[in-house]
């Protein structure tokens, strides 16, 4: 184990700066405790085990994964309403562990945060003038006018227009895609440097996702912002993202640009996903789809070694199951978890040493 | 067609009385489902999908107003029938349905197992043991493990419970299912896990299907038809080799590039405008403000055209098939 002390030494000897990153994740772990009769302690559920994450300004990371995979989790710890119990969240060089509210406070108002299901994320008894103006009270701005010109500007931006015919509408008189414009038009009213999306898209109508999503990216160009995705669906990806990192219970196991992931897919539960993703073709009527058996494990008592092994067709037995698969570097910021792919180069051995043999790896 | 045909359905309307006035949720729908076929409902939501099916098996919600039309079940006109030998001879027994959000409606206090039996004691006068025995070998059937039986729906995963829910629907063995969004709120890999259900039960059982969903993309995987509903209207029926690949309606083409694909790389678009309001509906052909091929002669009512088969509703293909 390397010391801390050391690993700053490293650090500096290499000189990484943390500012050019707007979000920098290091080996980060959220664990949730279970009770038995509400006190005694009866293990953790481990939601993110884990995970690196860096994210420039101007650049789209895309999470994909199926839902109990720690997705969720992973997102609201950037957003600090989770407090992680390893590893290390920075924002803009800032590490965010253990920050005070107050500190917290200033983070949060440089990300924004779209949810999932708009109409349960408003409250219903504001309009939309409301809605937008409570997070400018909040931030100090004391001028009423000043405050109804970003809201008139922002929802500009939103395409919600004309604006006077919205302002006083309620969120039920709004259709679904309007509720996301809304929604997202509070995220970006702050001006973030961060947007997390949570399936932003996935409680809407088809023909409506292509239009949210297709604004998503137009603010997101235009702001040059950091943008988290996350989502279970695979064909929206690729039309909003530069990478996608595809996380299986509380891992990421693969990582990759685009056109990589799909092209040159290298992980068997990527394999899995993709082949399980339709597109409109009358020739699927004939042919029954691929799926791996089972389902995902318990967070509580994830198997051990890689965590899809027991579903995994490929499966080295002794190794699969034994071994938490070292992180490989297949070139071009392709990494991908899996010991199918070992002899290309280490990018991550997890902090286990390696020796000739691989030291056994504790969970 | 030589081809048995199990539904018919003519003329089909079902509106609800609201404090703003008449809904029509579904206002004159035609169309033919054969054995042992599957034909998928798409459209946007408020097109009238759900009502659709609502109204074919007859669950009525109690702001009804004008439901009228035929619905012929094999030879059985199923509108004639009074509410009672409705619900003796054709609900559950010859035609059921798996609502939407499946994974909610089962009872949460009751054992799963006593809630897929319980058909087959209403409708066949089982006994418990028999019903249990059916329902045992059901589970088997849709992929759930046997000691299930007695598990209570929350202690059972989404994909589990949707799966009890179409045992549910299988149970009496009946000659047409409904499916409403049978895959909307689970996950990818749940989701194909189920169409290959549904697959399996459509080759094994030669049971119909009428599937309502707006994911175009999963639909594919069990359309051999597919109908497309706007404003309460069915605009198109084609086989799905046409509709896949070139479907008539301009509203069809429409919905066909709004959907995002993995491989092949083609920006989507997105359809401007909205439905119209179902309390008003315009006059002529419903879609012809968002239409980009309209034309004057949109204000009049669209004849169907028919293409040995497929028809659709659309003046732009006048002259170009056989009227119907």
């Amino acid at each position: 184990m390397i010391e801390l002390t050391e690993k700053k030494q490293i650090e500096e000897s290499q000189n990484i700066d943390h500012k050019s990153f707007v979000l920098e994740i290091e080996d980060l772990e959220v664990y949730f405790e279970l009770k038995k009769f509400g006190f005694q302690h009866a293990g953790f559920v481990r939601a993110v085990d884990g995970v690196d994450l860096k994210l420039k300004r101007g650049e789209t990371i895309a999470i994909v994964g199926e839902s109990g995979c720690g997705k969720t989790s992973l997102m609201r710890t950037i957003l600090r309403l989770n407090k992680p119990t390893g590893g290390t969240v920075r924002f803009d060089g800032d590490v965010i562990n253990s920050m005070n509210s107050r500190e917290l406070k200033e983070i949060r108002r440089k990300i924004g945060y779209v949810q999932q299901d708009p109409y349960g994320a408003m409250a219903p008894f504001m309009d939309v003038q409301t809605i937008l103006e409570e997070p400018l009270k909040i931030n100090g701005i004391k001028d009423k006018n000043e405050r109804l010109s970003r809201i008139k500007k922002v929802m500009e931006e939103v395409k919600m227009t004309p604006v006077e015919d919205f302002l006083n509408k309620f969120p039920h008189q709004l259709s679904g895609g309007q509720q996301q414009r809304i929604v997202i038009a509070r995220a970006m009213i702050l001006n973030p440097n961060l947007l997390v999306a949570d399936e932003p898209v996935s409680m809407l109508d088809a023909s409506v996702r292509v239009e949210i999503l297709k604004l998503l990216r137009a603010l997101q160009e235009e702001h040059n912002l950091a943008v988290i995705y996350i989502t279970h669906d695979l064909a929206t990806v690729r039309y909003f993202s530069e990478y996608i990192y595809v996380m299986y219970a509380g891992q990421i196991i693969e990582k990759a640009g685009e056109h990589d992931l799909i092209n040159d897919t290298a992980h068997p539960y990527t394999h899995a996903l993709l082949a399980a993703t339709s597109d409109p073709d009358p020739k699927n009527v004939d042919e029954f789809q691929d799926v791996p058996p089972g389902e995902p494990p318990s967070l509580v008592n994830p198997p051990a070694g890689c965590r899809f092994h027991p579903r995994c067709e490929q499966m080295i037995s002794g190794k699969c199951d034994v071994y938490r698969p070292f992180e490989f570097d297949l070139g071009d910021q392709h990494l991908v978890s899996c010991w199918l792919f070992e002899g290309n180069p280490v990018a991550d051995d997890h902090g286990v040493v390696l020796d000739g043999e691989i030291a056994e790896n504790k969970l | 067609m030589t081809e048995e045909k199990v539904l018919r359905i003519q003329d089909l309307k079902l509106h609800f009385i609201t404090t703003r006035g008449n809904v029509q949720a579904v206002d004159g729908v035609n169309f033919d489902l054969e054995a042992n076929k599957a034909v998928v409902v798409v459209g946007e939501s408020g097109c009238g999908k759900t009502s659709l099916a609502k109204a074919v098996l007859r669950l009525l919600p109690k702001n009804a107003g004008e439901y009228s039309g035929k619905v012929y079940l094999k030879d059985i006109e199923t509108m004639a029938l009074l509410d009672e030998e409705y619900r003796k001879q054709i609900r559950w027994v010859r035609m059921s349905m798996v609502p939407q959000a499946a994974m909610n409606s089962l009872n949460p206090v009751l054992r799963v197992g006593d809630q897929v039996a319980e058909p087959v004691i209403e409708h066949f006068n089982a006994n418990k043991e028999e019903a249990f025995h059916q329902a045992a070998k059901m589970f088997q059937n849709v992929g759930v493990p046997v000691d299930f039986l007695s598990r209570y729906p929350f202690e059972l995963s989404g994909g589990m419970r949707q799966r009890v829910a179409i045992a549910m629907a299988l149970i009496t063995k009946p000659d047409l299912i409904i499916l409403d969004e049978p895959t909307s709120a689970l996950d990818v890999l749940t989701q194909a896990n189920i169409f290959n259900l549904l697959k399996r039960t459509k080759n094994d059982h030669e049971t119909s299907f009428i599937l309502i969903t707006h994911d175009i993309s999963t639909s594919s995987e069990l359309a051999d038809m597919v109908a497309v509903m706007y404003a309460g209207q069915i605009v198109e029926v084609s086989n799905s080799k046409q509709f896949f690949s070139n479907p008539y309606h301009p509203y069809s083409k429409k919905l066909m590039t709004s959907v995002p694909r993995l491989r092949i790389k083609t920006e989507p678009d997105f359809i401007i405008g909205k439905p119209p309001s179902l309390l008003n509906p315009p006059t002529g052909c419903r879609f012809r403000d968002r239409c980009p091929n309209a034309f004057s002669k949109c204000e009049e009512e669209p004849p169907k055209i028919d293409f040995s088969g497929d028809w659709v509703k659309c003046w732009l293909y006048e002259g170009k098939g056989d009227i119907r």
